[in-house]
């Protein structure tokens, strides 16, 4: 049942209601905030989702809560905060815990990234009063400082006073979120493009059977640098993020079903209860700012050969549920990815769910990705095995890699080495040796064939050591920070 | 003169930074963030895509029509010279006119309504190239040696006979890998249009004067006509030293041929492709040495990438040189550049500016020379450190005045725990099957000075007002490294006035003339004179004019922090200075500053081009992962020379920061081009500065509180660039981890930027 549509965009801007009639499809909420409401605190480092000198709070209503989530403005379209509530620098008002402890251990320097980093603090502050240095590591990812260091930041985040009840006004702020709710979901059109967020699955699936030339957008954390960067035309944008439905993570006998606009965000900690490994390669992907809004199965749809999530689903046996018009199909996820920039899917057809299979008592599981820098890079090359430890044996043995074709794809050479073979390192030598069969990478600015091939083949052997029980053989700044003595 | 023990009340204290308060409100202004003036223009240029190539033809009949374009400009409506390069060479056209020489050359300009607009029509210009052949790495320049400027020699001794003749000998070559600046905010400037020609430009930039000077030119018309203002800069780094140039006049000159207001920020990824770096190096050695590790002669070449044009490579690849002894005296030295043509960026000033490239070569020696006699790096460090009253000439013949370092490393040393913590490394990477560990403790030595002599003088301007505030000018910028509030400090010292008193305005060619990049460490050093200069000469006639009126001698007359103390009565600094205006007392002074001693010879390659040094050390411990290369650095302690720090909460920041950065250098950060010329790191998504957790998480920094030997401001040091260089020790480290898989044997020539590729590389290239 097609809801009642509404041409202007309505969202809280702080506490007020600030109605859009202006913006096109694809203006973001960064050149809105600086061009048209003159909100010039927030800043613009790269236009890209990379520097978080543009991050802003995006409030939405969880469970009857607020949850306000930092968001890289310079990516995000204005059009998909609709019904939500935004907040800038400017909202904080400049006497806030975060920014008095920024002023007091020297947070600063030139300062253009610092309005950044104060909103990103803010958020973490918000549901993380006492954060550790692992934790505030980890929310300010995606911000970039050239001039501090980051030492007087970590230590401003970890001095800094909870905010004042009196500065929290989420009751207020969740009324008028809901007040602002009308049913209608926005569509209008604007200097040639059209913007869709209908509010219901079979919404979407009509809408986009009648249009199956539109671009589907959830996170934007990608789609967005083709307005930025590209100046790409984005004739037609449907907006899966308004989907409530598309939202839910679900188990169903022995799967978990992710739907489509499920963020990183969302699913890291369901995955650190049930692989954690998956939930490590997730804290890595994007900073807060990306894990916020990029969605497990925008990553998966995009069909790019170095996103972490495909190697990562492909060796755990999931399967992606396709929906056309009221036509499902169940897909394995590795059938997908045909070749580079070709998926499976039908015009008009979509990503509703991805169905993952819970572990088994026999499971193992281990997932890595190398990059040139731990956080926030793209990987190299990705790696993820799955198997199932029978009796000493190594069974049904799936290894994926990203990074190492023009697809994530299944090393079948070395799946075959594994298969059977008993648990032990001689298993896994076989396999390093059988994956030169599976794989011929490329050079480019990542990294070199050569180091391609070698790093792949020392996943494997760190996988092993790994699931033999040997520790600390990750750097990870949580895990590992103690020098010695 | 101030002395060295003075007791003071705003100076050598710390204080916040005079724009935190703005910062973390979001209220701090930036080029971009002025309210834009109606009948705006935005501008963005049309690049290059060829590395080396004739213009054959420049078809814009595309741009033109595209939607909200005003107009298209190209070499042809340039009305002065074409040039915006630092030098006045004529080596750097603003807009390519016959031939292009990377890719990224600007060669065409659009002015749109919007910002949007400027950037989609400046693709669509139809460029014919006639292509030629492109020079595009350090091998293939110096098969060609094409030299954008005159290289040097520094030259003393006999090296080549002292190695000849030295009982143990090596040679090897090293590659250092370059940087991008990554100031958060990008290249910006807005021009204003005014009477009879002028222009107004806010500008981003570390040099106003030279933008000025630059826009001039490229209008034809006398410097007087452009007056470059700016705030501050979102970071700067070296960056803004010569890069602004290009953007600055490109505003100035659509302002002055349409007479409208004009605005160019371009795209970070347009910024990155545009703009200069940090020089690679390609540094090839010998030395001789002997059993014990002390050096006996050296000779050194440093190729570096110069890019297409001149810029700054000269006194870049000049620095190199200066410091390719480090902290290390050499008997015998020969140490030569070869800045060398590339169609490429044209690489350009960076927080060391060629010093960082050159101590790396030293270190490499040091390296060397222990992994060849089996002994502990810090060790050949040691013994052959300048000495204090012998070995103490550099190889340019400057004779050093102190010897700070060999009791600063003793004291980190201690305190780092160096030696036990060795000791526990080697222990657990014997068990250790896939993390290994390493430390490595290196000095810095860092000279001070512009070392183009007339660019050490510095000017300010200073205003009381009747009420008792204070304006002042200097011809300093502010990048983020608290220049400012270091001068708020100095002026509120002098006049004691309560830094609340003072309000800094924004730097302006028109109030301040002639200034000197803010670079080279040198801000505080040269302003803060300066302005002290200012703030003396009017104080000087408060007190006689204070005197005078209550018949006492002038020296009897005191300031103290509010009043000024005349013959037993404390008068409030505002009612003297009203009481001073009513009898036309002049309550405006500029101030002057020039560096005394320093002069320099470079067709002799000798003299004293450093006022004095700025030393400091690191011991840093980092871990390794043989299987990937992923590393991470664990600790960092640093003890660091600032002198009589003028600020240690503020020189804390930049020590810290300066490590860091040096860090990324070193590590992460990793320029590459393909076989097209063209820069494939151009964005944040693919060149990875440090983020938060790169950072060590055991980070103990501390200052030698020891006032400078020389007369500096309130016996200060410069703190800008020299930690940068701390960060070596990172370097060293992981050197140090790597060595481990040969037992220490062979020297891993690990070169830098040492991502977990060339750390993995470096591994499999040693193990046994």
């Amino acid at each position: 049942m097609p809801q009642a549509s509404r041409q202007e965009i309505r969202f809280l801007l702080g506490g007020e209601v600030c109605i859009v009639r202006d913006a096109t499809p694809t203006t973001t909420i960064l050149s809105w905030l600086r061009d048209t409401a003159r909100r010039t605190g927030t800043k613009e480092g790269c236009a890209e989702g990379d520097c978080g000198a543009c991050t802003v709070l995006v409030g939405r209503i969880e469970d009857g809560n607020l949850v306000s989530e930092p968001v890289n403005a310079c990516i995000r379209f204005l059009a998909s905060i609709d019904g939500l509530q935004l907040e800038t620098v400017e909202d904080l008002g400049g006497a806030h815990p975060v920014q008095r402890a920024m002023v007091e251990h020297h947070g600063s320097q030139c300062g253009f990234c610092t309005p950044g980093f104060v909103m990103s603090l803010a958020a973490l502050k918000r549901t993380n009063p006492q954060p550790t240095e692992g934790e505030i590591d980890r929310a300010l990812a995606g911000n970039l400082c050239r001039c501090t260091g980051y030492a007087p930041i970590v230590a401003a985040a970890m001095a800094a006073q909870p905010e004042p009840a009196h500065m929290r006004l989420d009751e207020t702020i969740v009324a008028k979120l809901r007040a602002l709710d009308d049913g209608t979901s926005l569509s209008f059109r604007r200097d040639g493009a059209r913007w869709d967020s209908p509010r219901t699955t079979d919404e979407l699936a009509s809408l986009f059977l009648a249009f199956p030339d539109a671009r589907l957008v959830a996170g934007a954390t990608d789609v967005g640098l083709w307005a930025t960067k590209l100046t790409r035309d984005l004739p037609h944008l449907i907006y899966v993020g308004a989907i409530d439905a598309l939202r839910r993570v679900e188990q169903v006998d022995n799967t978990i079903e992710i739907g489509a606009a499920v963020t990183y965000a969302d699913i890291e900690p369901i995955f650190d209860g049930l692989y954690p490994d998956f939930a490590r390669l997730i804290r890595r992907i994007g900073g807060a700012q990306v894990r916020s809004v990029g969605t497990l199965a925008g990553n998966v749809a995009n069909g790019s050969p170095i996103g972490d999530g495909s190697p990562a689903l492909i060796a755990l046996g999931a399967e992606l549920v396709l929906r056309r018009g009221d036509e499902r199909r169940a897909l394995p996820i590795e059938e997908f990815f045909v070749a580079y920039g070709t998926q499976q899917r039908w015009p008009g057809e979509f990503i509703e769910t991805i169905r993952v299979p819970l572990p088994a008592a026999t499971t193992r599981y281990a997932a890595a990705k190398i990059g040139k820098r731990f956080d926030q890079d793209i990987s190299s090359v990705c790696a993820a095995l799955r198997f199932e430890l029978v009796d000493g044996a190594i069974l049904e043995p799936r290894l994926a890699f990203g990074g190492m074709d023009g697809v994530p794809r299944r090393a079948a050479r070395a799946e075959a080495a594994l298969q059977g073979r008993s648990f032990n390192e001689a298993a896994f030598e076989a396999a390093m040796l059988a994956l030169d069969q599976d794989f011929s990478p490329i050079d480019d600015h990542r990294a070199s064939a050569s180091y391609r091939t070698r790093v792949a083949r020392n996943l494997l052997l760190k996988f092993y050591r790994e699931l033999a029980g040997e520790t600390a053989t990750r750097l990870e700044p949580d895990a590992y920070v103690h020098a010695i003595v | 003169m101030q002395s060295s023990d003075e007791t003071t009340v705003y100076v050598a204290k710390p204080a916040v930074h005079d724009s935190a308060h703005k910062h973390v409100a979001g209220e701090a202004r930036y080029v971009d963030d002025m309210a834009e003036p109606a009948g705006l223009l935005h501008l963005c240029f049309g690049l290059s895509s060829k590395p080396h190539a004739t213009l054959d033809g420049i078809d814009l009949d595309a741009v033109r029509a595209a939607p909200g374009v005003v107009q298209v400009f190209t070499a042809a409506d340039i009305p002065g010279d074409n040039d915006v390069g630092a030098m006045g060479l004529g080596d750097e056209p603003l807009l390519a006119a016959d031939r292009v020489l990377y890719v990224g050359q600007p060669i065409f300009l659009v002015a749109a309504t919007t910002r949007d607009a400027a950037r989609r029509a400046a693709k669509l210009g139809r460029i014919r190239y006639g292509e030629l052949p492109a020079i595009l790495d350090i091998d293939a320049a110096r098969a060609k040696r094409d030299l954008v400027c005159t290289p040097l020699t520094l030259r003393r001794g006999d090296p080549q006979r002292a190695i000849a003749q030295a009982p143990r000998k090596l040679a090897s070559r090293m590659r250092v890998g370059g940087q991008e600046h990554f100031y958060l905010e990008g290249q910006v400037a807005l021009a204003l249009p005014g009477e009879d020609g002028d222009v107004l430009v806010h500008c981003s930039t570390q040099h106003p004067t030279e933008v000025q000077h630059v826009i001039a030119r490229v209008l034809g018309q006398a410097n007087h006509t452009a007056t470059v203002e700016l705030r501050r800069m979102g970071g700067g780094f070296g960056g803004k030293e010569t890069q602004a140039n290009g953007f600055a006049a490109a505003a100035g000159l659509v302002a002055r041929l349409t007479g409208r207001p004009a605005k160019i920020r371009p795209d970070r990824d347009d910024d990155m492709v545009i703009t200069g770096k940090r020089h690679d190096f390609d540094i090839g050695f010998q030395v001789g040495f002997d059993e014990q590790g002390q050096i006996l002669g050296v000779e050194f070449d440093y190729a570096a990438r110069a890019g297409f044009s001149a810029d700054l490579s000269g006194p870049v690849t000049d620095r190199a040189l200066f410091h390719c002894d480090n902290a290390y005296f050499y008997p015998h030295v020969e140490a030569s550049s070869l800045p060398l043509r590339t169609h490429t960026q044209s690489n350009t000033a960076f927080r060391g500016f060629g010093g960082p490239q050159g101590m790396l070569g030293a270190e490499r020696v040091i390296e060397e020379i222990a992994y060849a006699l089996g002994l502990d790096p810090l060790e050949v460090r040691k013994r052959n450190l300048y000495g204090a009253t012998e070995r103490n000439v550099t190889p340019y013949h400057q004779t050093l005045r102190d010897d700070l370092l060999p009791g600063l490393i003793d004291e980190l040393e201690t305190r780092s725990d160096y030696q036990a913590r060795r000791a526990a490394i080697r222990d657990f990477n014997a068990r250790s099957k896939t993390i290994r560990r390493g430390i490595a403790l290196t000095p810095v030595k860092f000279g001070i000075s512009f070392t183009h002599t007339p660019y050490n003088q510095a000017g300010a301007l200073l205003h009381v007002y009747r009420d008792g505030s204070v304006q002042l000018n200097h011809g300093g910028t502010e990048m983020g490294q608290g220049l400012h509030v270091k001068i708020l400090q100095i002026v509120a010292e002098t006049l004691q006035i309560d830094p609340a008193q003072i309000r800094l305005a924004p730097t302006s060619t028109g109030k301040i003339p002639n200034t000197s990049a803010t670079a080279a460490s040198s801000g505080a050093d040269l302003n803060g004179m300066a302005a002290r200069n200012a703030a003396l000469a009017v104080r000087t006639r408060l007190a006689e004019f204070a005197a005078e009126r209550s018949q006492v001698p002038p020296d009897s007359v005191t300031f103290e922090p509010g009043f000024i103390r005349v013959g037993g009565e404390a008068i409030p600094f505002a009612v003297v200075v009203e009481q001073a205006y009513q009898a036309r007392v002049q309550l405006s002074a500029t101030g002057f500053y020039r560096t005394p001693r320093i002069h320099w010879n470079r067709s002799e390659g000798k003299g004293d081009p450093f006022f004095y040094f700025a030393y400091g050390a690191a011991v840093s411990e980092a871990a390794v992962d043989l299987l990937t290369g992923e590393n991470r650095i664990l600790r960092t302690d640093i003890l660091h020379d600032a002198g009589r720090s003028l600020n240690p909460a503020i020189d804390i920041g930049q020590i810290e920061g300066g490590f860091v950065q040096g860090m990324g250098w070193l590590t992460t950060e990793e320029l590459v081009w393909d076989k097209q010329g063209r820069l494939r790191t151009h964005a944040p998504s693919t060149y990875k500065i440090p983020a938060c957790s790169d950072r060590p998480r055991d980070f103990r920094v501390h200052l030698l509180d020891r006032p400078n030997r020389e007369e500096t401001i309130y016996r200060s040091k410069a703190v800008g660039e020299p930690p940068l260089m701390l960060a070596m020790s990172a370097l060293h480290a992981i050197s140090d981890a790597v060595a481990s898989v040969a037992d220490y044997k062979t020297c891993p020539r690990l070169d830098p930027p040492a991502t977990p590729e060339a750390i993995l590389n470096a591994i499999e290239r040693i193990k046994p």
